[in-house]
This record gives structure tokens, sequence and C-alpha cells, in this order.
């Protein structure tokens, strides 16, 4: 109990010296950061902000489905049975034929969103709250 | 340690709560967009599963005194639908990205709304008044019995429940090859420009078939592409210029009036970098997520992953104020990278006399900066920390060090929840804070008692 009590008028005492401590570990932090980010990932890029982060941002969204490709495999379906998707649709490898099938349907919403629903008026939060009639 | 912003205190207490409960999220609930009309009187906002929703204050009413300044839900409907280019084989995303309001010229109202690739003008109108009384129809619409027809009537127009109706007016489509970021409707009112990842594209609100290119910075050679554009915006007056930020952390100001092809700013505002700080992050953190005109025109306030900057329009070397949003995440930023947070991008938002700015962050907090008092605050948007009508209590990161009660350490923190999407009335203290899929309408006490 009094260690703690020391140490906290210590602080107090040499406030000055604990800034100046601090203001050079606060250089350190990123850089401390980035070593731990090599030693986990030492094939990682020495230009961050360049093509290859870029090129991943503008690619999102791209799926993979060739019709030529399709339609062989289909032809094919009769003569061997060929690899399904694994658990990860999302990858394309050159063993796997993508089909339409294997493209995430993404169907609309035709659900009302939830916002549009009983509101949790704060004011009125004991009493029920009525959907707006005239939508 | 409640921190007073501005002249008089600004007390912030929550107003109203809209959406589902945390274990009912659904991905398409999700919403990803914020934006108050010219007037405040409406809020609109977009999902991840392409739907806008739009709220309408409630006017004044001696009546019912508590129900001043409640935004009713107004009318939904469905934006935009998730699409697949087979062409390029590209999977394009429903999720509404940025709603701006075109000001009001008439009784209706209208905005443009746009997901990655198209942009849509959507008309508001309300109906409150239907005829009745036809000749050959009657009631539900069936054709009469021409016999029993015996004298002509002329229909009357009779009150009706009203109505809201919205319509597609005008879809931009084709415009654009990569991912439109941002919409910014020009002061003249006949214009807009949309911005993706490395072009921009100025428009006509009339006219859907043709848009004007006025900014490419694709390179020649994609190897050699070092930057690109993260969001734009038209300034409030001037309509021949236009600000445009970048993943490098600069903003560029253009002018239509120098050039048809702004490819060559005006001016260019960048900090330089201090190398003694430089590290494998400085890029990814430099870059530039909002950038947002002051209200007076005269300030661009911009967010990085770190902090909120303000910047004079007369001053391109640096930043004229600079706030540190949680600067505690830099001993963080491996775990932030790995798991993609990093990549956040936060906006930001001025109050109406551009004396306070305001962003979100982790945890469903968000900031304050007074630029006058130089006080910030943090703020919480949850259910549990949101008694109604109760004042805000502010809230503290604590990095180590003396640990006050009710404080939060940085290992505590949610990085699930993250407020992306504010917006703040034009002219009142009322905040609209997105937190997942949750609304959340906070006010300023005095504003909701004055009445």
């Amino acid at each position: 109990m009094s260690d703690k009590l020391d140490t906290d008028s210590r602080s107090e005492q040499t406030g000055d010296e604990k800034q100046d401590t601090q203001e050079k570990e606060a250089v350190v932090p990123e850089r401390t950061e980035e070593a731990k980010l090599k030693a986990k990932y030492p094939n990682l890029g020495q230009k961050p902000g360049g093509s290859d982060f870029l090129m991943k941002r503008l690619q999102k969204g791209q799926k993979y489905f060739d019709s030529g490709d399709y339609n062989m495999a289909k032809a094919k379906m009769k003569n061997k049975q060929l690899p399904s998707t694994g658990p990860d649709k999302n990858l394309v490898t050159g063993d796997h034929i993508p089909t339409p099938q294997d493209l995430p349907q993404r169907k609309s919403s035709l659900v009302t969103s939830k916002l549009a629903g009983p509101e949790n008026h704060v004011d009125s939060m004991d009493a029920a709250c009525g959907v707006q009639d005239h939508n | 340690v409640g921190c007073p912003l501005g002249e008089e205190a600004v007390d912030w207490c929550l107003y109203q709560l809209n959406g589902a409960a945390q274990f009912e999220v659904s991905e398409a609930d999700i919403i990803s967009t914020v934006e108050f009309n010219h007037t405040g009187e409406l809020l609109a906002t977009g999902d991840k599963g392409g739907r806008v929703v739009i709220f309408q204050r409630e006017p004044e009413s001696k009546n019912e005194p508590y129900s001043q300044g409640e935004y009713n839900v107004y009318s939904t409907f469905q934006s935009h639908e998730p699409e697949f280019d087979y062409l390029k084989s590209l999977e394009i995303e429903e999720k509404i990205n940025k709603i701006k309001w075109l000001p009001q010229q008439n009784a209706a109202h209208s905005l443009l709304s746009t997901n990655d690739k198209t942009i849509k003008l959507w008309k508001i109108t309300e109906r409150d008044k239907r005829p009745e009384g036809y000749n050959l129809k009657d009631e539900e619409g069936k054709l009469k019995d021409l016999s029993t027809v015996t004298s002509l009537q002329v229909p009357v127009l009779k009150p009706m429940d009203l109505m809201v109706e919205v319509t597609p007016r005008r879809i931009f489509a084709n415009g654009h090859t990569y991912h439109v970021n941002s919409i910014s409707v020009n002061s003249d009112c006949e214009t807009y420009m949309s911005a993706d990842d490395l072009r921009i594209n100025l428009w006509h609100l009339a006219i859907t078939d043709r848009s004007f290119n006025i900014v490419d910075i694709k390179p020649a050679n994609m190897e050699d592409l070092t930057e690109v554009i993260t969001a734009s915006e038209f300034h409030p007056h001037h309509c021949n210029l236009f600000v445009y930020s970048s993943s490098k952390g600069s903003l560029r100001l253009c002018d239509m009036r120098a050039s048809a092809l702004c490819d060559k700013h005006s001016k260019l505002f960048e900090e330089p970098e201090d190398p003694s700080n430089r590290s494998f992050f400085s890029e990814i953190i430099s870059s530039v997520s909002d950038v947002k005109f002051s209200h007076s025109g005269r300030y661009m306030l911009t967010r990085d992953y770190l902090t909120v900057k303000v910047w004079d329009l007369n001053m391109e070397t640096k930043p004229i104020e600079t706030y540190q949003v949680h600067d505690y995440l830099r001993s963080k930023l491996c775990s932030l990278y790995e798991n993609d947070c990093i990549f956040d991008k936060f906006e930001c938002a001025w109050n109406g006399s551009d004396s306070v700015i305001m962003t979100g962050a982790y945890n469903n907090f968000f900031r304050m900066f007074d630029r006058n008092t130089k006080r910030d605050v943090t703020l919480e948007a949850s259910r549990e920390s949101s008694k109604p009508r109760a004042i805000l209590k502010p809230r503290r990161v604590c990095v180590g060090g003396k640990r006050r009660k009710d404080d939060i350490s940085v290992d505590s923190l949610d990085f699930t929840k993250k407020i992306l999407h504010t917006a703040w009335h034009p002219t009142e203290n009322i905040i609209a804070i997105a937190a997942t899929n949750n609304l959340y309408i906070f006010q300023d006490k005095v504003n909701s008692e004055m009445h």
C-alpha cells in the first residue's frame, strides 16, 4: 500500500522527467507496431501505400465467371465429377470451374428497413409506438 | 467533468433512437450514410441493403410539447439493388454510399443517392388530396355499368390521408469504372459531381446520358498508381470551386474556370511529413477519409485515421488546427492493420456556426472539438448509457497511469462498434449518429426544453 503511495508522489515530483520520456516514447509506438507487423509478415511490401494495396481497393467486388469454362464444364459433367467449391466460395483456383451457382446470390432487400419500424421515442418508451401509416 | 462547449455549455441528451436491438442486426441494416437536408427538416439515411429512410421533423405543437422536434419516419424506399456486371465480372453492391439533398425549389423534395456505380435522383412528393366522383369509374376504380350513368358530374378534390410518394426521376448510370465515393451538388443547383477512386465527373441534373470528366488521375501505366481520390466536395458558394482529397493525405482545390480538365490543381494543401515519425503506417493513416467545407466557405475540415484537421483556404502549407481523435491507437496500429480497421473511413462534420467539429470513433464513441475554447469531449451512443432526456456523460479512455472510475481502457475498446457516419443539423444543436444499425438523434437539452 505504502509503495503505491510513494510511486504516486514520485511521479508527481518528477512530472517533467516523465513527460520527456513520454515524448520520446510517443515517437516510437508506430515503429514498434511496424516491427511487430514485419515480424509476423516478413514478406510485407516496402511501399504499403503503393500499387498492391491500392489495386486491391480498386478491384473490390471482382468475381470471376467465365461462360466458356462453364459450358465446357457442363459438357464434361457427364464423364467425370468436377470438384465443387470449397468452404471459401470466393476463392477461384485453377482446379475449380466457377459456375453461376457458385457466385453468391445477393437478393435485394424485400424487407423494409428496421429504422422505419416502430420507433423508440425516448419520451414515450412506456407506450406502444405505432408504425407510420402515411407510408 | 462535463466539458462546456461553445458560448453556452451544450448538454447533449438522447432524443430518439431508431433501429433494432443489437442481436437482431443483419448486414443489410447497417447504416451507411446520414444526411440532413438544407433546412434540417428532413433527415435521410441509407443502408447496406440499398434502402433509404427519410425522417421528418415534427413541427412545433402547443398540444404536444414533448413531440416538438421529433423526427418521424416520412418515407422509405429501395434505392439501389445488387447487380452483377457480367462483362467485367464485377459484383456491384447495393449499399448506399452517399445521399445528398438538392436545395428545395418547389413543394417537392429531391435527393441524390449513389452506390458504387449508379447515381439516382429521387423526387419526394406529398399527396393529400384525391379526386372523387368520376363518371365512368366507381369508388374502387372499377368501371361502372354504363346503363347506371344518367348524369354528368365534375370530379372534386377531397382531402385524404397524407401519402408520400417517391419516384426515381433520373438514373445516372455508366459514368464510373471505379467505385463512387462522393457526390456533391453544386451551388448553382443545376449540376453535381460524382467522384470515384480515379476520376471525377460533372453531371447536369437533367441530363443522364452524358457527363463531363473534370479530373482524371489514372496513370497511363497502372503499375505507377500511387494515389487515389478519397472524397470530394463543391464549395458551398463558389460554383467554380471544388476540392478533392487523396489517399496520401493531400487536398486539391480546383477551379473549373481555369481549365476544362482540372487535373492541375489551383491549390495543393499538404502538411509536410515529420520524417522522424515515418513508419510503414504513415501513408495509410494519413489517407483522408472525408473532406467538408465549412458553412462559411472559408475553411475545410478533413478526417484521417487519427486526427481531424481544419484548413484555411488561404494557407496551403499546413492545417491551421489539428485535433487528436484517438491518439492512443498509435500503439495498436499493428493489430488494427491486421483486422483492417486501419482502413475504416470516418466522416466529420461542422456545426451550423463552424465553431464545433464532430467525428466518430470506436466503441460507439464520438468526439466533439470546440474550436474557440479548445475543449473536446467524448460521448457515447449506446442504449445502456443513454437514458431518456438525461444528459450524456462524457467518456474517457485511459492510457495507463491514473485510471478514474468509468474510464475505459484502450484494450477494452470494441472495434466492431464504429461510428463512421454522423451529421449535424444545419443550424441547430441536433446531431444524428449512426451506430452500426441504430440511428441516434441527440439534442441540446436547452434546445429541447425551450418550447
